[in-house]
């Protein structure tokens, strides 16, 4: 889960890092008041979980409240990569003599936490890793430890030769990593870390993402979740216990479990035609699912077909069955349904689909090429 | 005849009495699996009634420990809840238990950072989270995967997905491909065991001629295991990616299933493993016809 940058600076703050001091607003009104009660130049940033806000003309300074109030106007309510802007940082501005990068992953191949520094800050770290690897110092951390003051230390040294800004540095790591670590954090980074001309080191853009499994452990941070941020449909599956993306084809994909479903996307591609989403149901074969999963497919006008693949273990196909003839009596189906369906109480599932009027066939590639060549029938007529 | 279970197994359940465990215990039981112990804290003393009448109720402990000592227990199947996997998987290895098999879903990534080093400073071998499990057919199964889709037989197949690997499976028997053993290793980006390492058990294993490697977009195992086939595996290999239509920077459904950056790509992973030899089908159907080929290839060779 992506929290917004006023999120993972509150995070940073609570863990003793020093942040740009600023504060979140949704009216221009609001932005102007935070304007004057700072009585210095802010810089009023788009609040959405997208990269490039910047080019996208969501980060503006304003050296006066009018000024902030203006830009206000304009970035909330604008669209970056189609996220609606509905809430702004306004920040302090900060005078800046160079800026760094500081960050934290899980790196599968270590399989252990590993932070990454870069003097070359305020750009794209993963930029930097393509084209000057070289100024990239990482380190990975043995998590039963954690980062020790020496290991923090190195990595400082490679951003201020000054040891009074290494140290800062260093303390800063190390408060990064906690913040890391507490919120079950998936990914931490402080992109610029800046240091001011007299010295001082401040955050000045952050980004936290949190692994989703740790989210029941940690409340606080799931009430963090920004519903607005997220494509309605996606939410929507959430909610309803399964894992849902949008694509931009029409052929509505619903598969029990995630490397069958990835499977099947790509054999719909295969065939000439374009999935209009990934969808998985799970290993459980709940019918509540499989009507929630056709409702969330269905309410996407783009698609033309829509294609069952369900391989029953766990999952019961006669539940699968029985999903989707209670579905299409709530809601009739205004596009062709191609179901294939094989495994546990297969026969039990194809009595029930008969029952319902509807067929089903056995194999995989079958299934795949009959929904493709209903969507170019479709196109053709 | 098989890799990492036999007939030797004495299976441990961790979880034995909640929901997913019950069920998947008395599947394993009717597989003729030997599950001699369950571990439910509070329930020791009890016992776990097998559901058939053929089976001896399994008596339940209250800790790890208890049941190794008293059962000689040498292999851990998990179904706790996900936050309770990390702690239980670090009990099984620190009771000494040899191989550790974690279905468990959606165990927070930063508990696999400290559960690997535990596991691996004791000895044991993980496998998983998020996975399947492994069945040696005919023999032992431990874990998810149906057993009626298997068969015994010559080709060993290790997989990061669940029911895509019920896919295969099924087509290889229907094709007349038996199994030797089938591993999932789950679709987390920390497991316990990666593609290598069974691939170097089924290079190992007399009974297996073939193996069958299922991966997935996301990290770079199947490109190392690439590298590891073209230089210490004298057996035919051939491959499925699934993932080629993911768009990047999504996670789709596994938590290890993401496109970084450029990284992790299906193609990326298919180049790999072209050139390291091992063919990899477009379709999952063609995984057999590849394996058909690479299998009567191999067979002329040693003729």
């Amino acid at each position: 889960m992506n929290i917004h940058e006023y999120q993972a600076k509150d995070l940073l703050r609570h863990a003793g890092v020093p942040v740009q001091p600023g504060e979140v607003a949704e009216t221009p009104t609001a932005v102007e008041a935070i304007a004057s009660r700072y009585g210095t130049a802010v810089v009023v940033k788009a609040q959405v979980h997208a990269g490039g806000r910047g080019k996208a003309g969501g980060v503006k300074l304003a050296k006066t409240p009018a000024e902030a109030r203006a830009h206000a106007e304009r970035i909330l309510g604008m669209s970056i990569k189609g996220l609606v802007v509905s809430r702004v940082l306004v920040a302090q501005a900060a005078d800046i003599a160079s800026e760094s990068y500081v960050g934290i992953i899980v790196d599968r191949v270590s399989k252990r936490p590993v932070v990454m520094v870069s003097p070359a800050g305020g750009i794209d770290i993963e930029e930097v890793a393509a084209t000057t690897p070289e100024r990239i110092r990482r380190i990975a951390v043995d998590p039963r430890y954690g980062l020790q003051s020496y290991e923090a230390l190195e990595l400082a040294f490679f951003l201020y030769r000054d040891v009074h800004r290494a140290r800062a540095a260093a303390r800063i790591l190390r408060q990064l990593y906690t913040a890391f670590i507490e919120s079950g954090a998936s990914l931490a980074e402080i992109n610029p870390l800046v240091a001011t001309p007299s010295g001082d080191l401040v955050a000045v853009d952050a980004k936290i993402s949190i692994d989703d499994n740790e989210l029941d452990r940690h409340p606080e941070l799931a009430a963090l979740r920004d519903e607005t941020a997220e494509a309605p449909s996606e939410t929507d599956a959430r909610k309803a216990n399964l894992t849902f993306i949008k694509l931009e084809g029409n052929v509505g994909c619903v598969v029990n479990g995630a490397g069958l479903a990835m499977a099947t996307m790509d054999l719909v591609k295969y065939y000439g035609g374009e999935p209009a989403n990934f969808l998985d149901i799970g290993g459980s074969s709940n019918p509540e699912k499989v009507v929630n999963a056709l409702r969330i497919i269905t309410s996407d006008a783009n698609v033309r077909v829509i294609l069952f693949n369900i391989f029953g273990g766990i999952t019961r196909t006669d539940d699968v069955a029985n999903g989707i003839v209670t579905a299409i009596r709530q809601h009739p189906l205004r596009v062709p349904i191609v179901i294939r369906l094989t495994g546990t109480n297969e026969q039990e599932a194809v009595r029930i689909l008969a029952g319902a009027g509807l067929s089903a066939v056995t194999d995989m590639d079958e299934a795949v090429r009959a929904a493709v060549a209903l969507v170019g029938a479709e196109t053709t007529a | 005849m098989s890799i990492m279970i036999d007939q030797g197994t004495r299976l441990l359940v961790q979880g034995i009495t909640g929901r997913d465990g019950s069920f998947h215990t008395r599947q394993m039981i009717e597989y003729g699996t030997a599950v001699v112990a369950g571990v439910t804290p509070g329930k020791g003393g009890q016992t776990f009634d097998a559901g058939s009448h053929a089976a001896p109720p399994v008596p339940i402990f209250d800790t790890v420990a208890d049941a190794v000592e008293a059962t000689g227990a040498n292999v851990s199947v998990i179904y706790v809840p996900p936050l309770f996997a990390a702690d239980a998987m670090m009990e099984a290895a620190a009771a000494g238990i040899p191989l550790i098999v974690c279905i468990t879903e959606g165990v927070p990534v930063l508990d696999m950072t400290r559960v690997y080093p535990f596991v691996r400073d004791r000895g044991a071998r993980l496998i998983g989270p998020n996975c399947p499990g492994l069945i040696s057919p005919g023999v032992c199964k431990v874990g998810i995967i149906p057993g009626r889709i298997c068969a015994p037989g010559p080709v060993g197949l290790v997989s990061r997905s669940g029911t895509l690997t019920y896919e295969l499976v099924d087509q290889l028997t229907r094709a007349g491909f038996g199994q030797t053993t089938c591993v999932g290793i789950g679709g987390d980006p920390i497991n316990g065991t990666n593609f290598i390492d069974c691939l170097a058990a089924f290079e190992a294993d007399a009974a297996t001629t073939a193996v069958v490697m299922i991966g997935e977009i996301g990290g770079t195992d199947e490109q190392e295991a690439a590298r590891y086939v073209s230089l210490h595996m004298s057996k035919p290999v051939v491959g499925f990616i699934a993932g080629r239509t993911a768009p990047p920077g999504r996670r789709m459904g596994h938590a290890g299933a993401i496109i970084s950056g450029a990284t992790g790509t299906a193609a990326e992973k298919v180049h790999a493993m072209a050139d390291a030899g091992i063919p990899v089908g477009d379709r999952p159907v063609d995984v057999i016809t590849l394996l058909r080929e690479r299998m009567s290839a191999a067979g002329r060779g040693a003729a």
